[in-house]
């Protein structure tokens, strides 16, 4: 099963890497980290901080692109080259392929997040002349974008399991928004009355709420990021994700595949 | 091939004098819409909370493109010595709105709000509201609550105000004994020409935007001549006392020993002597802010 699944897991990088479109977005990410520094000259004494925030929020926004324009394809163009047949032909289980397609594309986003970290960590280097404790602390906040990436790549592949690319990216990215919303939406349950209370609050649960990943401002002006909100976005992070996959896995056992 | 060829030389030539005149063309399409059309657009979304919600989440980045407008806006206003910067305090609303913890833009944008037009907005109470957010925001970051003070002791001259800002930012800790010296001058000599001349120095010696430092450096040099013009009647004033007669010139005071030579103002020309004992710089629109706190202290 474990060489099964890394067989899956491995292929599915090697084709994330192929893709064109996973170039364009490391280019253009690395670009915009890289005029970075050109950019900060035209602000006041905030070099650092809008570094901080264009370098994080394009590793943050350009991954998120990259798990949804790679995740709608995974299953769909599999059943599309006819290629599926063949695995499931083989002693692989339906649920090992999209666990393996998970992991494939989670290790991509990784190796990608890696890439770009390496570069605005270079680009931060550049515009300071040297790395202080205080730049340590941002690993935080990319630790947080990656467990991001880990519940949209399982909410696109859910969404991927059975639908088609161009609806499974709409409603990636509709599950996106409303998850930056996570907390409003949470406090207007909160406020409801009645049935629509329970609604709301079903919605707030049942949809991810990203809103405590995102600690770019915070990491940009150096406040203390708790060991507890580690903790806990980590703990929710895993548990979503795995939800969401075990959604795919139910959907795709069951799926039609004649 | 030669057919291929051709086409390529004609595409080649379009591709290049096409560009060119886009580039013309473009020219007059902003020469017709104005420098400061984008930034009037900007504010399409006036409210900072709305802008907040629409950003997914990426809001600080938001505030750091903000904060650049606003810059670049009271730059653009400031370098036509415009006498309207109409859209500044929203843009820093905005701004503060979008990431809060954002020191520099209650710092310098509050400067660049409560100056006198042209060289800020003239709205030092717009300035005061900033600070006073930002101060509700950061209650930690004492430096805020010296430009507070600041603002109501320049340029509000409210020198009570300016003492309880200077007293409340001492008690922050780690703030500069300087801060608890402040606010017992702003007891004792509210609006007098030193207490200012300390001021506008830190304000120089703090302040990295050139804009804020030439304005220091304009206010600096004002004052400096004020305090060189009052010490300079007071020494017509000895010698009239002691000779019952006015002098005609600078010699006349060297000669009796109040002065050791001719005096310059900041500028480097020698102040000029009248013959009612009053003096004067050279050239009075070198220094735009002479006489702003002399009133005060006579």
């Amino acid at each position: 099963m474990t060489s099964r699944l890394s067989a899956i897991t491995l292929n599915t990088f090697r084709e994330a890497v192929r893709d064109r479109v996973l170039y364009n977005l490391i280019l253009f990410a690395l670009l915009l980290v890289a005029t970075a520094p050109l950019f900060s000259q035209i602000s006041i004494d905030i070099e650092r901080l809008v570094l901080v925030n264009v370098g994080l929020s394009s590793i943050s926004l350009f991954g998120v692109i990259i798990a949804i324009f790679i995740g709608i394809g995974l299953v769909s163009k599999e059943i599309e080259k006819k290629t599926l047949y063949t695995i499931l032909a083989r002693p692989v289980r339906r649920w090992e392929f999209i666990v393996g397609k998970y992991f494939g594309l989670m290790v991509t986003l990784v190796v990608n997040a890696a890439l770009m970290a390496v570069g605005f960590y270079l680009a931060l280097l550049i515009t300071q002349r040297k790395l202080t404790g205080e730049d340590g602390r941002l690993f935080v906040a990319i630790y947080f974008i990656i467990l991001e990436f880990l519940i949209i790549t399982a909410v696109t592949l859910l969404f991927s399991s059975f639908s088609t690319p161009i609806f499974s990216a709409i409603f990636a990215f509709a599950v996106f928004v409303i998850g930056t919303f996570g907390e409003d939406l949470h406090n207007f349950a909160a406020a409801a009355q009645g049935i629509t209370k329970w609604a709301a609050t079903g919605a707030a649960y049942l949809l991810p709420n990203l809103a405590p990943l995102n600690v770019i401002g915070q990491a940009a002006h150096n406040q203390p990021i708790s060991g507890s909100l580690i903790l806990f976005n980590t703990l929710y992070a895993l548990v979503y994700s795995a939800a969401a996959t075990a959604g795919a896995v139910l959907i795709f056992e069951r799926r039609n595949l004649k | 091939m030669k057919r291929q060829r051709t086409v390529t030389i004609v595409a080649t030539f379009l591709l290049v004098t096409l560009l060119a005149g886009s580039v013309l063309a473009r020219q007059r399409v902003e020469g017709v819409r104005g420098k400061e059309a984008t930034l009037e657009e900007i504010l399409y979304v006036p409210s900072g909370k709305a802008l907040q919600r629409m950003s997914f989440g990426y809001s600080s980045l938001l505030a750091d493109i903000y904060w650049t407008r606003a810059v670049q806006y009271f730059g653009a206003r400031y370098d036509v010595h415009s006498t309207r910067y109409d859209l500044l305090a929203p843009l820093l609303q905005i701004t503060t709105d979008l990431d809060p913890h954002l020191i520099v833009a209650y710092q310098t944008g509050s400067i660049f709000l409560s100056q006198k037009v042209p060289l800020g907005a003239g709205q030092p109470d717009q300035a005061v509201a900033l600070l006073e957010k930002g101060i509700r925001e950061n209650p930690e970051y004492w430096r805020l609550y010296f430009t507070l003070g600041f603002v109501h002791y320049v340029d509000r001259k409210d020198y009570k105000a300016a003492q309880e800002a200077f007293d409340k930012g001492s008690k922050v800790p780690g703030a500069l004994v300087w801060m608890k010296v402040m606010a017992a001058r702003m007891a004792e000599h509210g609006g007098d020409m030193s207490t200012a001349i300390a001021l506008w120095q830190h304000i120089f010696d703090t302040n990295t935007d050139k804009t804020i430092r030439e304005t220091a450096s304009l206010h600096l040099d004002s004052l400096h001549a004020d305090l060189d013009m009052e010490s300079l009647e007071q020494a017509v004033h000895a010698y009239f006392e002691r000779t019952g007669a006015l002098p005609r010139d600078w010699r006349d005071l060297i000669h009796a020993g109040f002065l050791r030579g001719i005096p310059l103002d900041p500028t480097g020309a020698p102040y000029k002597l009248f013959s009612d004992g009053a003096v004067q710089v050279q050239d009075p629109s070198m220094f735009k802010f002479l006489g702003e706190f002399r009133t005060v202290t006579k």
